[in-house]
């Protein structure tokens, strides 16, 4: 068998993606058909801008979903002969059913640059989206009382914000990332007490307070109702809570691995004082408009009144800040891959894997090069969108 | 004036007594201190020779307390070394009776490196020496580039010259540092592409500055703020253009470009200028990736080594100066925003 030319490359890696532009196609006929049922996010079929974020987007999320389909050798599979092999590289001794080349050559420990590639966006998308939105929980929970109360709240609150963004990232991940940390700490009844633990043990309770205020103040006026809502929060975020933070799941459904809890919760750390600061802003602004005055006046308590009157009409820009967001904890996961931090060696992360190949950069470019492009067209692509909701969503 | 300046200043010395509190319990954490005592007392020693190590240099005391030693309002504690007594005061060859009592940082000890066996005062400010050139250079070349790009975008919104700019910010602000650096040492600086017009590393520039091998790192720290005070800069620009004076001016018959030159830019300016300011703590994680990338030995590879070597003097000594960094460019963005802008009223 021969090298591919680069012609044939990308038409054989197109021909690999077939799910992907299938789900894509789909996704975006549909959408199309729909779009002026859909709200603000039909809105995005109107913005060429949008159109283009939102596919760069869809298509990094369908490649996290099937990549054990598109993968065309396992991640961590070594072929010998192929280190440092050049994009198209044949593979001599390939038995037949075996996929016959590395589509984008090989790493410097001869394993195939394409897979890993295509393994490392469903590591980042396992992790980006849910650390953003748990930075959003914490920051919501706690940025409402602080613009709409104010006081010593908002100034201890605020001071705390401040305090963390004043730290150095990078820093802060070395402090907090390191294996050592895991295994300091009391152990109180079989859980170790350690810091990464008890953060997210405190990080990790915030959903369930926000859903259940939430729901509280919207049905306590209906008490079947309320009993059905918060019930359901608390005994499916008390199961999830337990296995995730406690790791005391009895099912084993949900668990994490302590290398990665400990990456999650410094990034959802690193995050929640932004949204924090963007939620107390955007709250004091609107607790002075007149619906909210309206509602004081009916008795409203001061929960309905952020939760249900304030946070829908912040919903834009947090929406817009979320896409933004996800891209910016796409970078800190990055940067943490790249400082070797809280990943095994052999994770196909995007950051790692950049991090592993710049050693022989001036020679061997493309196993760094492919994981650079990947993570920025995923950024870039948030961020188109982030543009064309802001757009959109200003045009009303 | 006075007093917002009193309470900001009582607040940044809070939060910098906070934050190298926090650093100084992170690195005395007891697996740190393990390493510590490994490293100085050879690594095969058992858990009691490390206990009896730590105690014997007094690690084993409460935290608060040795943070007082380190901050310098606490008497620092002498330890009785293989060759009479040591301690924060007494370095090797010092005479105990004339050693001051309090060495801490407010006294200007700051401390010793364990990995550079060095006092921690030279390597920071070496370091920082180093460092300041690449910021410098980046300076020079993000911040008028930046503003350039976004007032030529600003000012005629939607035309063709603003969508290529944007987009082209859009594309920058995507690309975190250690992706750009990757690529642009491919681009140049790899036989890949044959185009070796720049070096892939900066390890030279520390002797002697040279186009060819400082063009890179500045490169690539500066795109990523490029884009964004760009983008920022277009947002003002394209505000500041469709209120009334301009309009005003456009109508008496003034020139598009003085329109621009003296009516526009003064108060299109305000808001980048605060954008920049903040991008100063942004920088700082910069220039700790692209001098590892790029092997540039200023202040954020030294952060790297301090801590990944847990160097716990160094590094709080990293520590001070990234958050005096961090609160001093938040208090000039804040005084500056105000000087600059009559209508915001301090307080």
């Amino acid at each position: 068998m021969s090298d591919l030319s680069w012609s044939q490359i990308l038409a054989v890696m197109a021909a690999q993606f077939l799910p992907v532009w299938l789900a894509l196609s789909a996704t975006f006929a549909l959408s199309h058909r729909l779009r002026r049922r859909l709200g603000l996010y039909g809105k995005l079929f109107d913005s060429p801008v949008g159109m283009i974020g939102l596919a760069i987007v869809l298509f990094w999320v369908f490649t996290a979903i099937f990549a054990p389909l598109i993968i065309t050798h396992q991640p961590l599979a070594q072929i010998s002969g192929l280190k440092n092999a050049l994009p198209g590289a044949a593979i001599a001794s390939a038995e037949a059913g075996e996929f016959g080349h590395y589509l984008l050559g090989g790493d410097s420990l001869a394993r195939d640059v394409f897979s890993r590639m295509v393994m490392g966006a469903q590591s980042v998308l396992a992790i980006a989206p849910a650390a953003t939105a748990f930075a959003f929980m914490v920051g919501i929970t706690l940025g409402l009382p602080a613009g709409y109360f104010g006081g010593k709240l908002d100034t201890a609150l605020s001071f705390g914000a401040n305090l963390v963004l004043a730290f150095p990232v990078i820093l802060l991940f070395y402090l907090l990332v390191t294996p050592e940390i895991q295994n300091t700490g009391p152990l109180l009844l079989g859980w170790r007490a350690s810091i990464p633990n008890s953060m997210a043990a405190i990080l990790f309770a915030f959903p369930i307070l926000f859903f259940t205020l939430l729901w509280q103040t919207r049905y306590f006026t209906n008490p079947p109702r309320r009993n059905l809502f918060v019930g359901t929060t608390l005994v499916l975020g008390l199961w999830i809570y337990a296995g995730l933070a406690f790791n005391a799941d009895p099912t084993g459904l949900w668990a994490m691995e302590p290398n990665l809890l400990n990456v999650f919760v410094s990034v959802v750390f690193v995050n929640a004082p932004t949204v924090f600061r963007i939620v107390r802003g955007l709250t004091m602004d609107l607790k002075s408009r007149d619906y909210i005055a309206a509602g004081q006046t009916r008795g409203e308590g001061p929960w309905y009144l952020m939760l249900w009157e304030i946070l829908p009409n912040a919903r834009g820009p947090l929406i817009v800040d979320f896409c933004l967001r996800i891209g910016y904890t796409t970078i800190l996961l990055g940067t943490l891959g790249f400082f070797g931090l809280g990943v095994s060696p052999e994770s196909p992360d995007w950051g790692s894997t950049i991090n592993s190949g710049r050693k022989l950069l001036s020679v061997f470019p493309h196993p760094a090069v492919v994981p650079a492009l990947a993570l920025m067209s995923l950024v870039l692509g948030l961020n188109l969108l982030a543009d064309a909701l802001r757009e959109e969503s200003l045009k009303d | 004036m006075l007093r917002f300046l009193a309470r900001r200043l009582a607040t940044m010395v809070l939060t910098a007594l906070c934050l190298t509190f926090i650093v100084f319990w992170l690195t005395n954490l007891p697996p740190n201190l393990e390493k510590v005592a490994k490293s100085e007392a050879g690594s095969r020693i058992s858990d009691a020779e490390v206990a009896s190590w730590l105690q014997k240099y007094g690690y084993d005391r409460p935290v608060l307390l040795r943070y007082g030693e380190w901050l310098g309002v606490v008497p620092a504690h002498v330890a009785q070394g293989p060759d009479g007594p040591v301690g924060r005061c007494l370095p090797r060859g010092t005479d105990p009776a004339t050693a001051p009592s309090f060495c801490g940082i407010l006294q200007g000890g700051w401390g010793f490196s364990n990995v550079f066996k060095e006092p921690v005062g030279g390597i920071v400010a070496k370091r920082l020496g180093l460092t300041g050139w690449l910021m410098f250079a980046v300076m020079a070349v993000m911040v008028p580039a930046a503003l350039l790009i976004g007032v030529l975008s600003g000012m005629r919104e939607g035309s063709k010259l603003d969508r290529a700019l944007s987009s082209a910010s859009i594309v920058t602000t995507a690309t975190p540092e250690y992706v750009s650096g990757v690529i642009l040492v491919t681009l140049f600086a790899s036989s890949v592409t044959g185009l070796k017009w720049f070096k892939g590393t900066a390890t030279g520039a520390m002797e002697d500055i040279t186009f060819e091998n400082f063009f890179l790192p500045v490169m690539t720290i500066a795109l990523y703020g490029i884009g964004y005070i760009a983008r920022m800069t277009r947002a003002s620009m394209a505000e500041v253009m469709t209120q009334q004076y301009i309009r005003t001016a456009r109508l008496k018959g003034v020139r598009f470009r003085d329109v621009v030159i003296r009516h526009a830019l003064r108060n299109a300016l305000i808001a980048p200028f605060t954008v920049i300011m903040l991008q100063f703590p942004w920088l700082l994680n910069g220039v700790v990736i692209v001098e590892t990338l790029f092997n540039y030995k200023g202040f954020g590879w030294t952060l790297v080594q301090a801590a990944g070597n847990n160097d716990i003097d160094l590094l709080l000594g990293c520590s001070i100066v990234a958050v005096i960094v961090v609160l001093v460019t938040q208090l000039i963005s804040d005084l500056g925003y105000a000087l600059l802008n009559p209508r915001i009223r301090l307080s």
